[in-house]
């Protein structure tokens, strides 16, 4: 018996020993320095500019959503891919795609909302930080199911089948554009731009958008639209410069 | 004949249940009740009705005509278990019970992984091979399988027709397989035009789905020529047999209907009912053609299952059935060559006939 406790002792120090041993190595690869936020306000710059449409969009075509007669009682609805006005095209995500090297950027406990009302997602477009908290909230008096279709994160499909339910999920990985869709109503489309930096913007009404608090320096900006897909533009901004941008979507 | 009526009931909830499958799908409707077996937490049958909106319709649907055709299958193993005497017709029943069990987990499952494609073919594949199974216990517990036709099955056996119809069934299903890896792989408009392939008879690039959706009309092109070989051979050789030339007249007829389903699929851009149509015609095409199959197979099957008396069973003819239909039929007379005084149907094989039986099963 008392060996038997000798050989068991013997093995709880051999095995602290090797825990011992390996620590070092995981505190050097873990967790990423912790950063309150890297922007210095005094030099911090901005990048801003409008989304231009040229040619004849598709008539908007109105959606029958006979399927759900609640859906069917907000209202007419029309198909939102392509919605211009003063010449600028609304719902595209501008964010920064490449420059800002190793800088990490402290992540908003404050949940971004993607809300179910009048049978649309509100907002269509949309972006989010890796690891900020997504609130997805039925505000309709009908069933939505929530159906995110990603490729670099984790596929999920949850129902929400009464009014005020609310769903929080994080992506962890940056991905853009990542879709989501209700396969109850299958007019209802949205998309989110899930980055590690919180330099993106959404245009809106007359296609205009707004990146701010930018660290000087020269940057790859990406625009991306639902249906006209991407375009890149490089730019340089210098301390507190606010820069003006301009994006032209052919048809 | 009790039992053979609610076979055939079975067989067709099962044909509707296929096409409400197809609904599902051609809808996009699969993941529109996210949970299983629940619905949105209900539980299936107490699911609010005001609540079948949208999607919903289509999948909850389709689950409460899955679960009517599971009981009813069900029914049919325990009445097969009860009331009928040969054994292989009694397995066939097990079988389609378990079919039906594993096609509705297989449907669980897709939903809850988000339809992965080979899960969801899987499904599709395994739902024509349940309409198959009712469709034999339908078949070979009618009054014509035991009687009425039974005796030129065994006479005349014609080994070329059981030849081409079983390579006929096995490519109508292999067809019907590509079909569904077509429409769960999103290739059912690969090639947008009907019947050229982007203008081409060949399609001047590929890729996957383009190589699927052209294998399928390649398919559909193989699996019609062995059909009408078939039918050809029946109505060539064996016009004076109704039970050979009537489902081959169906077959060309449904052919027909199937490949024009098929074209409109295409040029309709996949509208929902004719693509759910097309995908039931082309299960009744597969059973049409079993039933031919089966039946031009009657005189091997009735020979393979002779192991039923060495079991013990107790049949008193394994080619008509109980010895209550045996009855039946020495009272109902000779009917053509091998009517009841046909030594098969009197129990004693010899050994010519057992030859032939041999034959058969190879």
């Amino acid at each position: 018996m008392t060996s038997l406790l000798r050989v068991f002792v013997a093995f709880l120090l051999l095995g602290s020993a090797a825990c011992g041993g390996g620590g070092g190595d995981s505190r050097e690869s873990a967790a990423p320095v912790e950063v309150s936020n890297p922007v210095d306000p005094t030099t911090a710059a901005s990048l801003k500019g409008s989304i231009k449409l040229e040619g004849t969009p598709p008539a908007a075509q109105t959606i029958n959503r006979r399927s759900d007669p609640y859906c069917e009682q907000q209202g007419a609805a029309s198909t939102q891919n392509f919605v211009v006005s003063d010449g600028g095209l609304q719902n595209v995500f501008v964010y920064v795609k490449d420059g800002l090297g190793d800088l990490k950027f402290p992540v908003p406990s404050t949940p971004v909302t993607l809300d179910q009302r009048g049978c649309t997602y509100l907002p269509r477009v949309f972006g989010i930080q890796a690891g900020q908290p997504l609130e997805i909230l039925n505000s309709d008096e009908t069933l939505h199911n929530i159906h995110a279709l990603p490729m670099n994160n984790r596929e999920f499909n949850r129902g929400q089948a009464l009014k005020g339910l609310k769903y929080t999920h994080v992506f962890t990985t940056p991905e853009v554009m990542l879709p989501f869709k209700c396969d109850v109503h299958n007019w209802m489309n949205a998309w989110v731009g899930v980055l590690n930096h919180p330099f993106y913007s959404v245009s809106a009404q007359g296609g205009t958008f707004d990146i701010k608090n930018l660290p000087p320096g020269t940057y790859t900006i990406e625009a991306w639209h639902e249906k006209l897909g991407t375009q890149t533009q490089m730019v340089t901004v210098g301390p507190k410069e606010t820069k003006e941008l301009s994006f032209t979507f052919k048809l | 004949m009790l039992l053979h009526l609610y076979a055939l009931l079975v067989a067709f909830s099962t044909a509707v249940l296929i096409f409400a499958g197809g609904l599902v799908t051609s809808t996009g409707s699969g993941l529109s009740v996210p949970d299983w077996p629940t619905t949105y937490g209900w539980f299936m049958f107490t699911f609010p009705l005001e609540k079948m909106v949208g999607g919903i319709r289509f999948e909850h649907t389709h689950r409460l005509i899955a679960s009517t055709v599971g009981f009813l299958i069900l029914v049919l193993a325990v009445w097969l278990r009860v009331a009928e005497p040969r054994r292989w017709v009694r397995q066939l029943g097990y079988l389609a019970l378990a079919a039906v069990i594993a096609q509705g987990i297989l449907g669980g499952i897709t939903v809850l992984w988000y339809l992965p494609d080979p899960i969801s073919i899987a499904h599709a594949s395994l739902a024509q091979l349940v309409f198959c199974l009712t469709i034999a216990v339908a078949l070979t517990t009618s009054p014509g399988w035991k009687h009425a036709y039974a005796g030129r099955a065994l006479a005349s056996d014609d080994r070329t027709l059981r030849t081409i119809a079983i390579a006929t069934t096995a490519l109508v299903y292999l067809q019907i397989l590509l079909g569904a890896t077509m429409r769960h792989t999103d290739a059912g408009l690969a090639i947008p035009d009907f019947p050229l392939a982007f203008g081409h008879v060949l399609p001047p690039s590929w890729d996957a789905k383009i190589a699927v959706h052209f294998a399928h009309r390649v398919g559909a092109v193989i699996a019609s020529l062995f059909a009408i070989a078939t039918a050809g051979h029946v109505f060539f050789h064996h016009r004076s047999r109704p039970e050979l030339w009537r489902p081959s007249t169906l077959l060309l007829g449904l052919l027909a209907t199937q490949i024009t389903l098929g074209a409109l699929t295409v040029l309709s851009q996949k509208h929902y009912i004719i693509n759910s149509l097309h995908v039931v015609t082309g299960a009744c095409v597969l059973a049409t053609s079993l039933v031919l199959t089966l039946r031009a197979n009657r005189g091997a099957l009735a020979g393979s299952t002779e192991g039923d008396r060495a079991a013990g069973s107790e049949e008193q003819d394994p080619a008509y059935g109980s010895r209550a239909d045996a009855r039946t039929v020495r009272r109902a007379g000779p009917i053509g060559p091998a009517g009841p005084a046909d030594p098969r149907r009197t129990g004693s094989v010899g050994p010519a006939d057992r030859m032939r039986s041999a034959r058969g099963r190879a």
